[in-house]
């Protein structure tokens, strides 16, 4: 909190290189993040029981032990721990993260096909959640006994209660199999010939159930926290000294009130980029929505380890994205945020 | 302020009624308690006084409920919901509740340590939590369970590996409060180890929040198991809620009872863990007290 006025002949530069500053330490905080990871997956290959060798034998039909000598030399099984692991992280740098033996192809190229039906699927149930969630919020702050902060409850128990892979089969039996509203499973029919257009909506139609689900678990959270903020700065005095100025009610909730309640809400969403990307996994398989989520169950089945640990290494890097981009538009919604680290 | 001083003077409680005495007031809180007394109940006792085996086919598939003697219907394979149900309790109420101790007992040393030597043990403890924070908690678990065996114990590791981050940073931050105390001073002073004071002075101070954490703990365990076992990483020779949801939803069409129901006992379950969750909060927040 402390007040830079030692800054104060060039108060606004000294904001910006401030704000360089924390930016890029925490670049290379979310880099260390990343090596972290890294370090993580490969001891965890270590540490299982089983390795690429035995993985090829048992798709021949078993090999001698010479051969499986041969396989681990000429992968490099038989280098010391330090060696493999540095080859590791270069081949990661490099964008390779191996090959998988069951999809026959690079596990990178696997991860580039699916990684945009999940990206597509979790921040546009983040951004629905968000939306819905502060605009819920609001309005139950200011009755805070009407109808719809009752509603607000109720969807934060429901919310936290329901497993989200129930949620989504009840949605589809009800709205795709009772009333057949939306389509069943996958992101696009392949029957469905058409412009740009055409197919944008078919992605809609298909998007919908998966997002909804997805957003109910957030939902019930920024509902909450929004009605709870709000609450708070409704009662603070710079919304009493507004109201005195005689603006209308609305004008202080959404103009002034709605800017500083915000900033709670945003950091929440933020922290929850890890727990969407793991509902988004179980709303995946319901829907067999063809993201990263399906490609794990997939690969967990098939034991394909290199493409699981890709997907972990993918979605931690998807997390720290997030998690950078939040603090951006934290420092965006709140200028108090902007000269600190 | 002013009534405050016209109240008869109060008898001293032992913290416990007294916090008794302010959980009773949330009804529902209440309510969800003796409900939750009931699923342990059953879940202890439920397969001896039913004893269907879960596995054995005793009907046609997809009978539905209450008819042909069974009373939540038989599955995709012909075996009886409810013996499922019953004895999958077992499994979801003892993974979520080891799960949460795992959970509890990292978080809660993690952030002890970090709030109580402060420094690098601080830094290097809270960059750790963040490494955990950053990591998707569903998806580290599948691949834990998938590379070393879906056994019970190793289920309940991998689901309390990923969720401590948040008792964690409850913990260091009301050592960080409670550490500046003039109690805790006061026993520094007078030699105390640094031992005595984190687990005998801070500690007990700093249980009321850390309680109503970990009530919740054990339902967000309980749903994490449930996600495990929907997806298939399960010990194969036990039944779980979210696995018979997950081994019967390609069969929704014919029946959609047999994924509603178990999804039903997961629900109430959760549902009234963070009820009582609610009235613990009521009952150890001290701010709400004086009302």
């Amino acid at each position: 909190m402390a007040h830079p006025t030692r800054h104060c002949l060039s108060y606004k530069g000294a904001m910006r290189v401030n704000f360089l500053l924390t930016t890029s330490k925490r670049v290379f905080y979310a880099i260390l993040l990343l090596i972290a990871v890294l370090v993580l997956n490969f001891s965890l290959i270590h540490l299982a029981p089983g390795d690429v060798a035995d993985t090829i034998s048992q798709s021949m039909g078993g090999a001698d032990q010479e051969l499986l000598d041969q396989i681990r030399a000429d992968y490099g099984l038989d280098q010391p721990f330090m060696v493999q692991l540095g080859r590791y992280i270069g081949g990661v740098l490099s964008f390779d993260l191996g090959y998988s033996f069951f999809y026959n192809m690079p596990v990178t190229q696997l991860i580039m096909e699916r990684l945009p039906a999940t990206l597509l699927l979790v921040l546009t149930a983040q951004l629905l959640a968000l939306i819905i969630g502060v605009l819920l919020g609001v309005v139950s702050a200011r009755k805070p006994n009407g109808i719809t902060s009752h509603f607000v409850t109720f969807l934060a128990l429901f919310g936290y209660s329901a497993p989200v892979f129930w949620t989504g089969i009840l949605l589809l039996i009800g709205f795709s199999l009772k009333i057949q509203l939306f389509p069943v499973a996958g992101m696009r029919d392949v029957t469905i010939d058409g412009g740009f257009f055409v197919q944008a909506q078919d992605i809609f139609m298909h998007l919908m159930l998966p997002m909804i689900t997805l957003a109910s678990v957030f939902l019930a959270l920024y509902s909450r926290l929004s009605r709870a903020t709000m609450m708070e700065v409704l009662g603070s005095d710079y919304v009493r000294t507004a109201k005195a100025k005689g603006l209308t009610q609305s004008q202080v909730v959404y103009k002034h009130a709605l800017k500083n309640a915000l900033s709670p809400v945003i950091t929440l969403a933020g922290l929850q980029f890890s727990a969407v990307i793991s509902g988004a996994v179980l709303v995946e398989t319901v829907f067999s929505w063809p993201g990263l989520g399906t490609l794990a169950f997939q690969s967990i089945i098939a034991r394909d380890t290199p493409t699981i640990l890709g997907i972990l290494f993918f979605s931690a890097l998807v997390v720290i994205v997030g998690n950078l981009l939040t603090d951006v538009a934290l420092r965006a919604v709140d200028p108090r945020l902007r000269g600190r680290g | 302020m002013s009534d405050m001083i016209d109240e008869p003077v109060v008898q001293a409680q032992s913290p416990f009624s007294e916090a008794w005495g302010m959980f009773k007031r949330n009804h529902a809180a209440v309510v969800a308690l003796v409900f939750l007394g009931l699923v342990v109940l059953g879940a202890i006792f439920g397969p001896w006084l039913y004893p269907t085996d879960p596995f054995d086919m005793v009907w046609a598939p997809f009978s539905p409920p209450g008819q042909e003697g069974f009373l939540l219907g038989t599955d995709y394979l012909g075996r009886d919901l409810l013996a499922m149900v019953i004895n999958g309790a077992r499994v979801s109420l003892l993974i979520g509740l080891s799960a949460a101790v795992v959970s509890i007992f990292i978080g809660v040393t993690v952030g002890a340590l970090a709030g109580f030597y402060r420094g690098w043990v601080e830094e290097v403890l809270m960059r750790v939590t963040e490494f955990f924070q950053v990591l998707p908690t569903l998806l580290f678990s599948m691949v834990l369970v998938a590379l070393f065996g879906a056994s019970l114990p190793m289920i309940t590791f991998a689901i309390g590996i990923v969720s401590w981050t948040a008792v964690a940073r409850i913990t260091r931050s009301e050592f960080l409060r409670i550490r500046e105390l003039e109690y805790v001073k006061a026993s520094r002073a007078s030699g105390a180890s640094s031992r005595k004071l984190m687990f005998g002075v801070i500690l007990p101070n700093a249980l009321p929040p850390i309680i109503v954490q970990s009530a919740l703990m054990v339902g967000s365990a309980i749903l994490f198991e449930a996600g495990l076992s929907f997806l298939g990483l399960t010990d194969p020779n036990v039944v779980s809620w979210g696995q018979i949801i997950g081994s019967n939803r390609q069969y929704i069409l014919d029946a959609s009872f047999t994924v509603t129901i178990p999804g039903i006992a997961i629900f109430v379950t959760v549902l009234a863990i963070s009820l009582v969750g609610d009235g613990l909060n009521d009952a150890l927040n001290p701010k709400l007290r004086q009302r």
